[in-house]
């Protein structure tokens, strides 16, 4: 055992660690690229009907998550900034309130789904598929885009949920954090990518 | 080059017998040690390249006579299918940069291990994983996918075959692909050794280098598009299905937005081992290294910027065709850089002829003959005529196999002894290069004359006609299986069997050869200081010491 650790004291490089995180984000933001040119391109082709679409979303229930997201964001800041000043237990309680809000969000989005799939909009629904095809398009990829960010919200509360575990175990300490920064850029991540859904889906009429 | 080569002369277990955690095969398979990963890649990837030989050598058998020989037509389109699936996704793509890429990266670069050697364990697993996704397919009612590895909608949407688990196959890959990308480029910018600037890496790494960022920036959108055909299937949002407004033609756009880099994810380091091997058997220092540094930069850079070359007759406005065409010729200029550049190195060489420069001169020539033709297809013109016709075929199994895959066997010849510790035997090898070289050209030239005169691909049968060139086309794809089977046989047998291969069988100046064959588990006593560039064969030049 103690050799490992010496081998892993002599091989623990901050920047090199940044550095992997960061070209992870990349692929992440590549993957929800392909899907923002999808957005794009149907857009484009079917103008209108996009519009009158996007006019039947809740904006109030939309803003109410953006800013519990935005919320959440500073709260991983502010867990990151306590736990280089050594105090544990805030860090630890920032992080707690960051995965609650996360909670918060996904009930949102629950009564929103449910909400409108009362309304019998969901994919292949007779509803849906009487309206033009350009409405259809619009409700497919909002299921698609706001499912998918909201897979990587559930992803993102795992692994903040495995960072609280490492400051409980004092794995992640004053002088060595950045696995909790790691941790905080993923969900900044999942922050500035709903960032993007929230206007293209809510407020663009 | 280093002083290292004094400490490793004391005793110490390499890296294939050194005590691990666990047992047996269990001490392999939970190793995060970059050699034994790579061996782990090596062997389940053969195991799958010579599945995919043997589907291929059956559909040449059918292929043999008019009419249902061996299978029938569905069938057949179930064998094309899994043949580049498990090609493309199971071996070209994960092959060199998974197999020697991992082996030699930290050897060569003076660091110990890549930077997340969990990780690397895991991008194992995940490949493990998708590869066992995908032959689960072949076991479920419906069979596995006939779609063609290419998972074209509207088909792959309605056909009743096992899409699904092939396109998570590939996702699952895809995922694999790039933590092994990331792990690279992160190694590479943090753990050279000292004095290892970055125009004193090998060439290889450069082409590592190259790929990698090409695996991490190109394989995301392949994860989106796939994953979104199976939402279609599962839900029907209607993206590709023009009923519903969508386009199938955005399919086909983000497909090749993924699928044309990964040609370069295939053929870069395909470039690098070539730019490896030529320098140490014609004991020359490499002309122009910087050249060949940039142009894997450019061709990575360029080359994602062509994919609709693969789309010329779908639909597209004319300045997007011409725009398309001209980047696409534009790739060439940096391909033919490097191969200019590797002639003017053998160029009044001493050249030592051994078999991983065999392989490697077949495949320059192979490699020439796939990157022409391919100028010939991003021709327009050109293209709309053998559009879909065994001309496609050939072009890309020239370059995919014939320089891709030539290069991948020279590197299996060229890092051999430093993997094993035993040195191939060299009578078999040669043979067997010399039935690939032969059996691969006559099966794949005749491919493009078919082509060229109108035989259209993945057909399960042909004209009268074209009966006679399909049959040479059957006998060159036999002789060609045999040279593999022998190759493959002859490095089983050497790693029992080979002489035992002393630190530097090659004289190759390069760091791996500066450690013992097998490597220790730690490769470097302690982290050589570079103070030359790679290629140093300055001692062979001066006119007194010729060889």
């Amino acid at each position: 055992m103690s050799k490992a650790a010496a081998v892993s004291h002599t091989h623990r490089d901050d920047e090199g660690s940044r550095i992997g995180m960061w070209l992870f984000l990349f692929t992440e933001l590549i993957l929800f690229g392909g899907m923002f040119i999808v957005y794009a391109v149907y857009r484009f082709k079917h103008f209108d009907e996009f519009r009158i679409a996007g006019a039947e979303l809740d904006v109030f229930i939309g803003t109410l998550n953006t800013l519990i997201l935005l919320t959440s964001s500073w709260t991983v800041v502010m867990s990151i900034a306590a736990i280089r000043r050594g105090k544990k237990i805030l860090s630890m309680s920032l992080l707690s309130a960051t995965i609650v809000l996360a909670f918060f969000f996904l009930v949102n989005k629950y009564f929103e789904w449910s909400h409108k799939i009362a309304h019998g909009i969901y994919p292949k629904s007779p509803e849906l598929m009487k309206k033009p095809a350009g409405e259809i398009l619009y409700f497919g990829l909002y299921y698609m885009m706001t499912g998918l960010h909201a897979l990587h919200v559930i992803i993102g509360m795992i692994i903040l949920g495995f960072m609280l575990v490492f400051i409980a175990r004092n794995v992640i300490n004053q002088d060595s954090f950045v696995k909790l920064e790691a941790g905080g850029l993923y969900w900044h991540l999942v922050d500035i990518i709903w960032i993007f859904l929230f206007p293209l889906f809510y407020l663009i009429h | 080059m280093t002083k290292s080569a004094l400490a490793a002369e004391i005793a110490e277990p390499d890296y294939l017998h050194a005590p691990t955690k666990f047992k047996g095969l269990f001490g392999w398979i939970f190793s995060t040690d970059h050699k034994r990963i790579a061996i782990l890649y090596l062997a389940t990837m053969m195991l799958f390249f010579l599945v995919a030989v043997i589907l291929g050598v059956l559909m040449r058998v059918e292929l043999f006579s008019s009419g249902r020989t061996i299978v029938d037509p569905q069938t057949y389109n179930q064998m094309f299918t899994l043949h580049g699936v498990i090609m493309i996704f199971l071996f070209i793509i994960p092959g060199m940069p998974a197999v020697f890429g991992n082996f030699m990266l930290p050897l060569m670069i003076g660091a110990k291990d890549v930077f997340f050697p969990r990780l690397n364990l895991f991008s194992w697993w995940l490949f493990l994983a998708g590869a066992l996704t995908v032959v689960v397919s072949l076991f479920l009612p419906g069979g596995p996918s006939d779609t063609g590895w290419t998972f074209y909608v509207p088909y792959s949407i309605r056909t009743t075959t096992n899409v699904i688990p092939a396109l998570a196959g590939a996702f699952i890959l895809g995922f694999s692909s790039i933590l092994t990308g990331l792990n690279f480029i992160t190694t590479i910018h943090r753990m050279r050794a000292p004095g290892m600037s970055w125009f004193k890496m090998p060439l290889f790494i450069w082409a590592i280098y190259s790929t990698a960022w090409v695996q991490i920036l190109a394989t995301p959108v392949i994860g989106i598009t796939l994953l979104l055909v199976t939402i279609e299937r599962l839900f029907g949002i209607g993206i590709f299905d023009p009923a519903m407004g969508g386009d199938p033609v955005l399919y086909q756009h983000l497909f090749w937005m993924y699928s044309h880099p990964a040609v370069y994810i295939m053929i870069l380091p395909a470039l690098g081992v070539v730019s490896e091997i030529i320098p140490v058997f014609a004991r020359r220092t490499i002309f122009g290294y910087k050249f060949i540094a940039y142009s894997s930069i450019a061709i990575a850079s360029v080359g994602s910027l062509v994919w609709a070359h693969h789309m010329f007759t779908v639909g597209m406005s004319n300045t997007g065709m011409f725009v398309f065409s001209l980047l696409t010729f534009l790739v060439a200029i940096p391909s033919a850089i490097k191969v200019f550049n590797w002639i003017a190195t053998l160029y009044k060489g001493s050249i030592l002829i051994d078999v991983p420069l065999l392989f490697v001169l077949s495949m320059i020539v192979q490699f020439c003959i796939g990157g022409f033709t391919g100028l010939m297809l991003g021709a327009l013109a050109v293209n709309i005529h053998v559009t879909d016709t065994y001309f496609v075929v050939a072009h890309f199994h020239y370059v995919m196999f014939g320089g891709a895959g030539f290069a991948l066997f020279a590197a299996m010849h060229y890092w051999f002894p430093k993997m094993f510790g035993r040195m191939i035997r060299r009578k078999p090898a040669m043979i067997g290069w010399l039935l690939m070289t032969v059996g691969f050209n006559m099966f794949y030239f005749t491919m493009f004359i078919l082509g060229y005169l109108g035989m259209p691909r993945r057909y399960y049968d042909s004209l009268p006609e074209f009966l006679p060139l399909h049959r040479i086309a059957s006998v060159g794809s036999w002789i060609l299986a045999a040279g593999i089977f022998l190759v493959v046989a002859n490095l089983f047998i050497s790693i029992r069997r080979g002489a035992k291969a002393p630190m530097n069988p090659w004289g190759g100046k390069t760091l791996e050869w500066t450690v013992p064959s097998p490597p220790p588990v730690e490769n470097f006593h302690e982290i050589p200081s570079v103070i030359t560039g790679p290629y140093d064969y300055s001692e062979y030049e001066k006119p007194e010491a010729g060889e």
